[in-house]
């Protein structure tokens, strides 16, 4: 046990896991970090405090994360190169880690670009795969990049994400191989819309001996419109989604979108359980998290097993 | 392997000869970013810092569906044609499945082949833990 976090715990113990995004508020209130919160709280086993996702401002990830913990949730602190140097990193690491933070998801992140103020400087020290392994480091042999010891070293879980669906397709299953020897311990997928690609993806995983070594999460979510659909997968970076998905929602009086959306995602649960090798899901329900909840619930992954419950498990396992 | 003394006069005189013929090389041919610490064979001979995100270990999530950059969608992803370019290779095919240490900044702009020639370029800071051949590679 790396971090004794409640996720690695439900992972461990080879319990389907649940996790959830959600998107810090445009607010220095902690009441809204909380409304966003209590919808998904009963119904995940730890919450995605999102790093500036989009490369938009909102607060930050620690911050919304400390807020979270404050109110007794557990949380995965994602964590992006784009903003921050190796100094502000690997400091970050530390606070996160006294602040009681124990899974972290370590990302390149999107560029800046893909933001509301494009003009910023990027900073991308680090890729993914530094900061995943200078976090490993950190935790393992207790000692700053530079090789300064720390007196106590961070209790993480540690995190990495993959998208299938970027190409070169073939080779994605490597880059996860790559980020299994540099230090993950659990992945995040980005939205699965496309199963038959996942599939293809998870066999690839699995020749490479990957599901025995590292926890897999697949991202799902629901989309509420046709144009939600078209914006996510014109304008957020890394997403696909099959025209045949928009049809279906366009066929869909307007009246029901929702509802279809909701459908969609929840067929898509059942079809990535089936898949050998994925742990869990991570469901992305950008300020929807209403809907989240909804899709948890009703794929019956509900109610979440509590860390004492779970201790139980292994014990008879 | 060390075949020439960083701080030596000789070394600063050979990079002051060498620098500008590098520089124009491998500009010309791989539109080199002059990081000073090359890993071309690493990656199908592509030069990973054309990266906006300077990806050293691959390709990004934001990678579009007909394989151009998520920054500038005119042009291919710099990772992608690395993938690909290293499978044709006769020699080192592998070395793209290696991790690669972070960069050091300092030695921007200066000759990558003097840095290796002095062994500067296999420096790395003293926490790292480099690992060897990732995967089935």
């Amino acid at each position: 046990m790396h971090a004794g976090s409640r996720l690695e715990h439900v992972l461990r113990a080879g319990r389907f896991a649940v996790t959830a995004e959600l998107n810090p508020p445009d607010s220095a209130d902690p009441q809204e970090v909380y409304n966003a919160a209590l919808v998904l709280a009963d119904v995940v086993d730890a919450i995605n405090s999102t790093d500036a996702s989009g490369a938009n401002v909102h607060m930050s990830s620690l911050g919304s994360c400390a807020l979270l913990l404050q109110a007794g949730y557990e949380v995965v602190m994602q964590m992006s190169c784009r903003d921050r140097n190796r100094i502000a990193l690997q400091g970050d690491l530390l606070g996160a880690s006294a602040l009681g933070v124990k899974n972290v998801l370590c990302l390149t992140g999107d560029d800046v670009t893909a933001g509301d103020q494009p003009e910023a400087r990027r900073v991308f020290d680090f890729d993914s795969l530094h900061l995943l392994r200078t976090a490993r480091i950190m935790r393992d042999q207790g000692v700053f990049l530079s090789g300064r010891k720390i007196s106590v070293p961070p209790r993480l879980f540690l995190g990495a994400a993959e998208n299938p669906f970027a190409p070169p397709l073939h080779w994605r299953a490597q880059r996860l191989a790559k980020k299994a020897e540099a230090g993950a311990d659990f992945i995040q997928t980005q939205y699965v819309f496309d199963v038959k690609v996942f599939r293809e993806f998870m066999a690839r995983v699995r020749d490479l001996g990957l599901h025995e070594r590292i926890f897999i999460l697949a991202g799902v979510g629901p989309v509420k419109s046709p144009k939600a659909a078209e914006f996510l997968r014109t304008r957020v970076p890394g997403v696909v989604i099959p025209d045949s998905v928009i049809e279906r929602l366009k066929k869909t009086p307007r009246a029901h979108w929702r509802e279809e959306g909701i459908e969609i995602c929840v067929e898509i649960i059942q079809q990535v359980r089936e898949i050998e090798g994925v742990a869990g899901i991570h469901v992305m329900a950008y300020r929807q998290e209403e809907a989240a909840a909804e899709i948890i619930r009703r794929v019956g992954l509900f109610p979440r097993m509590l860390p004492a419950q779970l201790e139980t498990v292994q014990v008879q396992l | 392997m060390k075949l020439l003394n960083e701080k030596s006069k000789t070394t600063k005189l050979l990079e002051r000869l060498i620098l500008p013929l590098e520089k124009f090389g491998k500009e010309e041919i791989f539109d080199c970013r002059m990081c000073g610490q090359c890993i071309l064979h690493s990656t199908g001979l592509t030069c990973p810092m054309r990266c906006p995100k300077n990806e050293r270990n691959g390709p990004c999530g934001g990678v579009r569906p007909d394989g151009n950059c998520e920054v500038y969608p005119d042009q291919a992803c710099v990772w992608v044609q690395a993938v690909e370019r290293a499978s044709r290779l006769p020699v080192w095919r592998d070395h793209i499945n290696h991790l690669q240490p972070p960069v050091d900044w300092q030695l921007q702009g200066t000759s990558s082949w003097i840095n290796l020639l002095t062994g500067r370029d296999s420096i790395q800071p003293r926490g790292w833990i480099p690992l060897g051949e990732t995967g089935g590679g």
